[in-house]
Formats: structure tokens, sequence, C-alpha cells
């Protein structure tokens, strides 16, 4: 049994929540360079620029990416080896957001009541996922969500009639009924299967998963790459402007579901796709 | 090629105006969100004075992150302006000419926009440290209790924005995407 003391817990937290905010992935900014020399369109290549500059000073002055820091999404594996020690997990989790929101200069996003609407002042609390795995290791990824986006995605029940089909021409309704919303070129989570919630939760796991990384099952892998191109044939391009990049990447999450049911999330990520992990 | 333009947006600048033109903005602007758009027009319905001077004024639809010592503001970004929609057309009959935001707007908005002959911009969502750069100056004007939702006062110096849809209510998200599409078939 390895013990881990909840103040490293915090403590890496607080340091992901910056590190997700300040600095764009390699596997973000490839698909942006990529993206661009594919471009044809004029305005759209100048965009795809800005947002590269922007990602530059972001990262030189350690500066948020985007000023919606986002809700902090934690998405936590346990080794089944693992014992926590020193005090409670998910407050030491909370702890770790609100510091590192306060140190870093990070807007603070969170309504304690969504109704009532009061800011809770610190971003907590956060959206935290906990899986059990094999093994001695803690995971930790932080994925700041910004809500331009998350306002653009959908779930929907399908009927199994609808098939591969139903489930494609959801996935492109959705990508265009956000249109400019949620900052294209974006990424686009999807789940397929299991439950409501669980279809939900995969899709948001989906976009955590390095876009350069395809769904392990051939078929998927074919229907993400087919998807990205037909979403680029929609010419909503980069920021809605008109283009080719309307998407850098589709990445598709599936779970066994039920004889009855077909559901299908899409959860929409912005060009940044911030998100930043560690292993303790 | 970037117009240059600086607020106030009078008549003339506007004319000039048209959906797709790259803009250079300097000058003074406003932020204003959510709650603050809310405010604003709970002032307007009980016949009350506004705290700022929206006439040819322009408002950017952004909630900053909190500025780092030496800075006069973090990194501010556009926020998706469909949530104001709600409340710009009394806005815009107060003599609001100038809206920065992304994303689709209402008809109502576009037409409320022809009417009055106001201009929507977008600056480009996510690069919002490169745009806090061209912030020289901000101040809070009222609303302190929301936070990053508080009223500011802004003096920009050559803030990128495009104008999305103009004030005869020519429209970038389609124009553009539709040449674009053309040019590809």
């Amino acid at each position: 049994m390895k013990e881990i003391n909840v103040s490293e817990i915090t403590m890496t937290i607080k340091k992901l929540c910056m590190d997700a905010n300040y600095y764009l992935s390699d596997d973000i900014r490839n698909q942006l360079l990529k993206a661009k020399e594919k471009e044809t369109w004029d305005i759209a290549k100048g965009v795809l620029d800005k947002i590269l500059i922007n990602a530059d000073i972001a990262s030189n002055e350690k500066m948020p990416m985007c000023q919606d820091t986002g809700m902090t999404c934690v998405f936590i594996e346990i080794g089944q080896d693992v014992h926590i020690v020193g005090g409670n997990l998910e407050e030491a989790i909370n702890k770790g957001v609100a510091e590192g929101y306060e140190e870093g200069f990070l807007r603070k996003s969170v309504v304690k009541d969504p109704i009532d609407r009061v800011n809770t002042k610190d971003n907590t609390p956060a959206v935290i996922y906990y899986d059990i795995v094999s093994g001695d290791k803690l995971k930790i990824t932080v994925a700041p969500k910004g809500f331009g986006s998350e306002n653009m995605s959908q779930i929907k029940m399908l009927k199994p009639s609808d098939g591969l089909k139903g489930v494609k021409e959801f996935i492109l309704k959705v990508v265009k009924e956000a249109g400019p919303n949620p900052c294209p070129p974006i990424v686009v989570g999807v789940g397929i299967g299991g439950t409501f919630d669980r279809a939900a939760t995969i899709a948001k796991k989906a976009v955590i998963r390095p876009t350069a990384q395809p769904n392990a099952n051939p078929f998927y892998a074919n229907l993400e790459k087919e998807l990205v191109e037909e979403i680029n044939k929609l010419g909503i391009g980069p920021q809605g402007f008109g283009g080719r990049t309307t998407a850098l990447a589709v990445n598709i999450e599936t779970y066994p579901t039920h004889i009855a049911g077909l559901p299908v999330a899409v959860n929409i990520n912005c060009h940044a796709t911030r998100h930043a992990e560690a292993e303790l | 090629m970037e117009k240059r333009i600086t607020t106030p947006l009078t008549k003339d600048k506007i004319k000039d105006l048209k959906a797709g033109d790259s803009v250079l903005l300097s000058g003074v602007i406003y932020t204003a969100r959510d709650a603050a758009h809310k405010r604003l027009v709970d002032l307007i319905d009980n016949g009350e004075e506004l705290p700022i001077d929206v006439k040819d004024a322009v408002v950017y639809y952004v909630g900053p992150t909190p500025a780092k010592p030496g800075m006069a503001l973090g990194s501010a970004g556009p926020t998706t302006s469909y949530r104001m929609d709600a409340y710009t057309p009394k806005l815009l009959d107060k003599g609001l000419k100038g809206m920065i935001g992304k994303g689709l707007r209402s008809q109502e908005v576009v037409d409320s926009m022809v009417k009055n002959g106001a201009v929507y911009f977008a600056a480009i969502g996510g690069a919002a440290a490169l745009i806090g750069k061209c912030v020289k100056k901000a101040e809070i004007v009222t609303y302190e209790d929301l936070g990053s939702e508080a009223i500011r006062r802004l003096e920009v110096e050559d803030l990128p924005i495009v104008v999305v849809i103009d004030s005869e209510g020519n429209n970038l998200y389609k124009q553009g995407q539709n040449a674009y599409l053309e040019s590809v078939k």
C-alpha cells in the first residue's frame, strides 16, 4: 500500500490549474500548424496565426490563453493500492483549485447556485471524476472548461434503428448549430453508448485523449477521420469567418449500451482544448 | 488592409465599416456581459439614468482575468454574444453604436442594429492574452460586486477586431462561409 498525502495532491492540482491555462499542449499546437498549412482561405489563415501568437504570449508571460479559465474539470485515476492520508481527498482537490486560481491570476467563473447565481469567488467546486484502477499510482488530469464551447454541447437518445447514419447526422447537426460560437477550430468529443450520463462522461473524457492518438478500434478510428473531413467541408472556418478549418479533431469513445438505446453525446471544445496531467 | 478607427463611433465612421473589414480599434470602450446587461436594462425599464454614457459608445462583451502586477488588465477575449441578445435592442435604442463579442446574433438584434445604424464586431475568441496587451488602461466604473463582470472603462490601442454585421445588416458569418464554399466548388 502506497501512501499519498493530500497536501501533495493539493499542490499538484494548483500547478496543473495554472499550467493548463498558460500552456497550449504540443498536441493541439501541432494540429493548428497542420491546419494552417492546409488552409486555403486568407482570413482563416490570419485567425490561425493570431491563435498561435496568442499561445506564445500566454506561455512566455504566464498569462491565461483565454479569459474564460473555465469550470475546473478534474479527472482522478486512483490505483487500488494507494492509500490517501492526511485529510479528505475532495477537500484537497478543491483547495488546490482555489489556490491555483487565486495565485495564478485566473478568472473565478463559478456560481454557487444555478438560479441564484452568486460567485463562489475561488472557482470551486471542481467537477471531479474518480476512477479506481490497478496499481499504486494516482493520475490527475485538470481540464478547465470554458462555457462558450460547453454551451454548444448536446446529447440525444437515438433509437437503435437510427444506427451509424443517425449518429453521424447528429454530430454534424451539433457542429453546424454551434457555428462560430464555440471558438472554432473545435475539438469534438463524442460519447456513444452507455446510459444518458455515461455517454456525456465519455464524451468529456474523449477530448482529453491526445488528438494525434486515434480510437484503438479501427472502425471508430476511421469514423473519427471521416467526421473531421465532413466537418471541414461545412465552411464555418476559424471563428466562423469562413474557411476549411472548422475542426482540428474528432475523438470518439464508446461504451456498451442497452438493447433499446443508442445515446450520443457531443462535447464541443474550443481550439485550446486545455488540459494538463501529472502522476503521483 | 486594416482600417484604423477611434471611438466614439460616429455616423461617418460607421458608414465606412462593411462586413468582413479588419479593424484596429483605439480609444475608450466599456466592458459589460451577462449580469451587467441585466442591471443596465433594469435601469432603462425603470426610467433611471445609466451609469455610462452609451451614446456612440462601444461595449465589449468580456469578463477579463485579474491583472498581474504592472499590467492594466489580464487576458481579455470576447465572450459569446447571443446571451446579451435579449438586452441589446434597448441599449441600441439608447444610442449604443458598437458591440464587440463573438458568435451569432438574433434577428431582433440585427433588425435593431439596422434601425439604429450600429455595428457588431468579433474579436478572436481565445486570443485573450494578445487582446489583453491592447488594453492600456482599465478602471471599474460600477458594479464592482460582480467581480470580473463589473463594468470597466478600457482605453485600448489597436484592438484587432473584424466587422461581422454592418449597419446595413450584411453578415460575415453568412458571406464568408458562402464565399469560401464557392471557392472550393
